[in-house]
C-alpha cells in the first residue's frame, strides 16, 4: 500500500498514526498548535487531538525539554518540537546532562522515552541560527540515539520507531527536503530504526551520507556512472548508534570510502565514520578516507551558503581524489 | 488544561516600586496622548518637551513605517529572504529610542527597526542582514546600537552585563548628567518566557545595573498570544524580581518617551534597574513568513487599527497648528526618497565571497583553517580555468 507524499506530509501522518496508537504520547512546542508549527508538521493535530495533547509550550527550550522529563518519568511519551536547529542550544543542558542520563544516573531504574525534532540544516536562504548542523553535539553523548531521515518514506516510519524507542532520540529533519515527495509504503516499517541503507550500489567507492545530502549523493553518485564509475550511496540514518556492519560491508565491497555531511568538518560525524574505518577497515582501504563538509566556520550569510556547504561538484571532486590514490 | 485569558486587563494599572510602594494609578497603563488626538494628564508622568519634539517623533514614525514597508514589499519581490515588520509599534520604538541621551547604549532584539536609524544605521546595512549578503554590518560600538539578536532574549544578559560594565567604570551616578550613561535593553513578551530573561533581570536586581528593560507586549509571540506566556501583567512580574516596573501605551509616542526618559535617568543616577512594558499590537505578520490569519481574528487587528501610533499624534499636532499640510507633504517627500534610495540600494548590494569569511572566526586565523580556505580557493580558480 504505498502513496506518494512529501516528507512534511509523512512525518504529520507518522506522528498522527502514534498519537493514535498510545494515549501517553503528547506533543510540545512553540506554535504547534494552532498554526501546526511554522512548518506545518503538526498541521490539525492540535484540532484532531485537542490542546492536552497537542500542546503549545510557553518561549522556553530548557522548559520545553525540563517539563518533558518530568512528563516522560510520570509515563508519558512526548514529541517535542524545537523551532530551528539554532534554538535548540537553550536546552542543551537539559538534553545532555538531564535526559541523556536519567537511565544511566538511576542504575537503569528509569528511562525517558522522548523524542526531540529538530529542523535541521541549511540551503533555505534563510538569516542566521536557521540553518545549523548540530549532529555531533548529540551523538557526542552517550545515552542519545541520534536519527535522521533523508526520505518521506523513512520520515514516516522512522519518527514512530522514535516514539516506541524507550531511549531518547535526538529526531532531526532536514528541513530543505521537507517538501519533496517520495513513495511510502504504509504497511510496515522497512528497516529497524539503527540500520543504514544502502541506497545504491556500486563496486569503486561509497559515500556515506544522511538527511539533507542522501539526495545530493544519488545525484552525484548517478553523474559519476555517466562517466563510468560505480559509486555507492549509503545513506547512515542513525548517528547514534552507527551502523557499523553496513559501513565496514560497504567499505569491504568497494575499498574507497568519502564521508559527505552539511555539518562543518571538524570533528564532525565524518570524523567519527573516518576513524571506525581505518579501525575496521585498515587492509581494505585502497584510499584514506575522505571528508566533504561544510568549511570551519559559523553559518556565513545566505548568499554564500551554496558555497559553503557540499554540492554536487565538491562530492565528485572528492570522488576523483578517491580514485586517483 | 486549555489557556484560558487572564483578566489582566481589567486589574489596576501602577506603577510598582521594589520594597512594596504601588503607586495606584487611575488607568490601565500610562498615557498621555489618547487615540484620538488629545492630550491627558497622568499623576506621576508628564511629557515635558515642546511641539517641535513631538513633531520630531512623528518624523521619526513616519521615515520607520516607510523602511519598514519597503522592506516587506522588498522580500515579496524575492529581495530579501525574510523580514520582520514593525508595523504598529513605531511609538514604542521611536519614544523610546528619543529619551536616549548621552552616553546611552541600546541592545535590541530583531525589530527595533526605528529605534536603528533614529541611531544613525543607515538602511541599507540593516537590508543586508535580511538579504543574506553579510551577518550584521553595522558599527555597534560606533551607533551604540548592538547587533540584533536572534535567538530570542541571549541579548538581555549581554544588556546587563554591559551596564555592570559601565557601572565599574563610572559612568552611573555622576554629579555631571552629561558623564552617565544606561543601557536600553528590548525584547519582547514572548521573550520573558525564556530562563536568559529571568537570569538578566536576578542579574540587574543583584548589581543595581544600571538598565532598563524595554518590552514591547505587542501581544503575540509568532502564533502565541501572551496569556501563553504569563498570567499576570508582564510588568508585575518585576517586582518579584525587586526591580521597578511600569506599564505604559506602547502606541503613545509621548507616554513611551516620559517614562522610558524616566526610567533611564533612573539607571544613570544610579538608582538601579527598571521594567517597561509597552502595551502596543504586532499589526502586521510576524515575519514574512507568517500568516496570522492562521490564528487571530481580524476583529482583533481591527480595534488596535483604531489604536494606530501615527494617526493620533497627526491629528494632535496639526489640532494645534504646530504642523500643516505642507510639513506634512514635506515629510511625504522625504518618506518617498527614503524609498527609493531602499528599493534601488537593496538590489545594488554586493554579493558576498565566501573567502572573506574564514578570516571573522577568530582573532588570528589558525594555520588548519588557512590552508582550509586555500584549498578552496585553489578549487573554485579551479572552475574559473575550466569556464
Ligand atoms: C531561543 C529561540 N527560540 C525560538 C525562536 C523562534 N522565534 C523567533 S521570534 C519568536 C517569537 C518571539 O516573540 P516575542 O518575544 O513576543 O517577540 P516578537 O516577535 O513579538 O517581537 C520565536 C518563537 C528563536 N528565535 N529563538
Ligand atoms: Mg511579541
Amino acid at each position: 500500500m504505498g502513496e506518494t507524499m512529501t516528507m512534511a506530509k509523512a512525518l504529520n501522518a507518522g506522528l498522527r498514526r502514534a498519537l493514535e496508537a498510545d494515549p501517553k504520547v503528547l506533543l510540545a512546542g512553540e506554535d504547534i498548535g494552532k498554526l501546526g508549527g511554522v512548518f506545518r508538521i503538526t498541521e490539525h493535530l492540535q484540532r484532531d487531538f485537542g490542546p492536552e495533547r497537542v500542546v503549545d509550550s510557553p518561549l522556553a527550550e530548557s522548559g520545553i525539554v525540563g517539563t518533558s522529563l518530568g512528563l516522560a518519568l510520570r509515563g508519558y511519551r512526548p514529541v517535542v518540537e524545537i523551532q530551528f536547529d539554532g534554538f535548540v542550544y537553550p536546552a542543551f543542558d537539559q538534553i545532555v546532562s538531564q535526559v541523556s542520563r536519567m537511565r544511566f544516573r538511576s542504575m537503569g531504574r528509569l528511562s525517558v522515552p522522548m523524542v526531540i525534532r529538530i529542523p535541521y540544516g541549511g540551503s533555505i536562504g534563510a538569516i542566521e541560527h536557521h540553518s545549523e548542523s548540530p549532529e555531533a553535539y548529540f551523538a557526542h553523548t552517550p545515552g542519545l540515539v541520534v536519527v535522521t531521515p533523508g526520505t518521506p518514506l523513512d520520515a514516516y516510519w522512522m519518527i514512530q520507531q522514535a516514539i516506541a524507542s524507550d531511549d531518547p532520540v535526538v529526531f532531526l529533519e532536514p528541513k530543505r527536503r521537507y517538501h519533496e515527495k517520495g513513495e511510502v509504503d504504509l504497511t510496515e516499517p522497512p528497516l529497524a530504526l539503527d540500520a543504514a541503507r544502502v541506497v545504491l550500489q556500486g563496486g569503486d567507492a561509497t559515500l556515506f551520507t544522511y538527511g539533507p545530502l542522501v539526495k545530493t549523493c544519488v545525484e552525484a553518485a548517478l553523474a559519476a556512472s555517466a562517466e563510468g564509475r560505480s559509486i555507492e550511496v549509503v545513506d547512515l540514518r542513525s548517528l547514534s548508534p552507527l551502523d557499523d556492519a553496513a559501513i565496514r560491508a560497504s567499505v569491504e565491497r568497494t575499498g574507497r570510502a568519502i564521508v559527505v555531511h552539511e555539518a562543518v568538518r571538524t570533528l564532525g560525524i565524518g570524523a567519527e565514520v573516518a576513524a571506525r574505518i581505518q579501525e575496521g577497515c585498515f587492509y581494505t582501504l585502497e584510499a584514506p578516507v575522505l571528508r566533504v563538509a561544510a568549511y570551519d566556520m559559523p553559518y556565513p550569510p545566505s548568499k554564500v551558503e551554496s558555497a559553503y556547504l557540499p554540492d554536487l561538484d565538491r562530492i565528485l571532486d572528492a570522488v576523483d581524489r578517491s580514485l586517483a590514490y | 488544561m486549555t489557556v484560558t485569558r487572564s483578566t489582566s486587563e481589567a486589574e489596576p494599572p501602577d506603577v510598582v516600586t521594589p520594597g512594596g510602594t504601588r503607586i495606584q494609578r487611575g488607568r490601565e497603563f500610562v498615557q498621555l496622548l489618547t487615540p484620538q488626538g488629545e492630550r491627558v494628564a497622568d499623576d506621576v508622568f508628564a511629557f515635558d518637551h515642546d511641539d517641535a519634539v513631538i513633531a520630531a517623533n512623528l518624523r521619526h514614525m513616519v521615515l520607520g513605517r516607510r523602511f519598514d514597508a519597503e522592506a516587506t514589499a522588498l522580500q515579496r519581490k524575492g529581495q530579501l529572504g525574510l523580514w520582520p515588520p514593525a508595523l504598529g509599534q513605531e511609538a514604542a520604538q521611536v519614544g523610546s529610542g528619543a529619551a536616549i541621551a548621552g552616553l546611552d547604549e541600546v541592545f535590541p532584539s530583531y525589530r527595533e527597526h526605528s529605534v536603528a536609524l533614529m541611531r544613525g544605521i543607515d538602511p541599507l546595512d540593516m537590508l543586508k542582514t535580511f538579504r543574506g549578503t553579510a551577518m550584521v554590518d553595522w558599527d555597534s560600538r560606533a551607533h551604540r546600537f548592538h547587533l540584533y539578536s536572534f535567538v530570542i532574549g541571549t541579548q538581555s544578559l549581554h544588556a546587563v552585563g554591559y551596564a555592570m560594565g559601565m557601572q565599574r567604570d563610572g559612568l552611573v551616578g555622576n554629579p555631571d548628567q552629561a558623564g552617565n550613561g544606561a543601557v536600553l535593553a528590548y525584547f519582547g513578551d514572548g521573550a520573558t518566557s525564556q530562563g536568559d530573561v529571568s537570569e538578566a533581570l536576578v542579574f540587574a536586581a543583584s548589581y543595581q545595573a544600571p538598565v532598563v528593560f524595554f518590552v514591547q507586549n505587542n501581544q503575540w509571540a509568532i502564533s502565541e498570544p501572551i496569556e501563553v506566556q504569563s498570567r499576570i501583567p508582564l510588568y508585575r512580574r518585576a517586582i518579584g524580581f525587586g526591580i521597578s516596573s511600569v506599564r505604559v501605551d506602547g502606541n503613545d509616542v509621548l507616554a513611551v518617551q516620559a517614562v522610558t526618559e524616566w526610567a533611564l535617568d533612573r539607571a544613570r543616577r544610579g538608582e538601579g534597574p527598571t521594567f517597561i512594558e509597552a502595551f502596543t499590537y504586532r499589526m502586521g505578520a510576524h515575519t514574512t513568513s507568517d500568516d496570522p490569519t492562521k490564528y487571530r481574528r481580524r476583529e482583533e487587528e481591527q480595534q488596535w487599527k483604531a489604536k494606530d501610533p501615527i494617526a493620533r499624534v497627526r491629528t494632535y499636532l496639526l489640532g494645534r497648528g504646530a504642523i500643516d499640510q505642507a510639513w506634512l507633504d514635506a515629510l511625504d517627500a522625504e518618506a518617498e526618497a527614503l524609498g527609493v534610495r531602499i528599493r534601488e540600494g537593496c538590489t545594488a548590494l554586493p554579493n558576498p565571497r565566501l573567502e572573506d569569511y574564514w578570516q571573522h572566526a577568530y582573532a588570528g586565523m589558525p594555520p588548519a583553517l588557512a590552508e582550509q580556505r586555500d584549498a578552496y580557493l585553489a578549487y573554485e580558480a579551479g572552475f574559473e580555468q575550466e569556464s
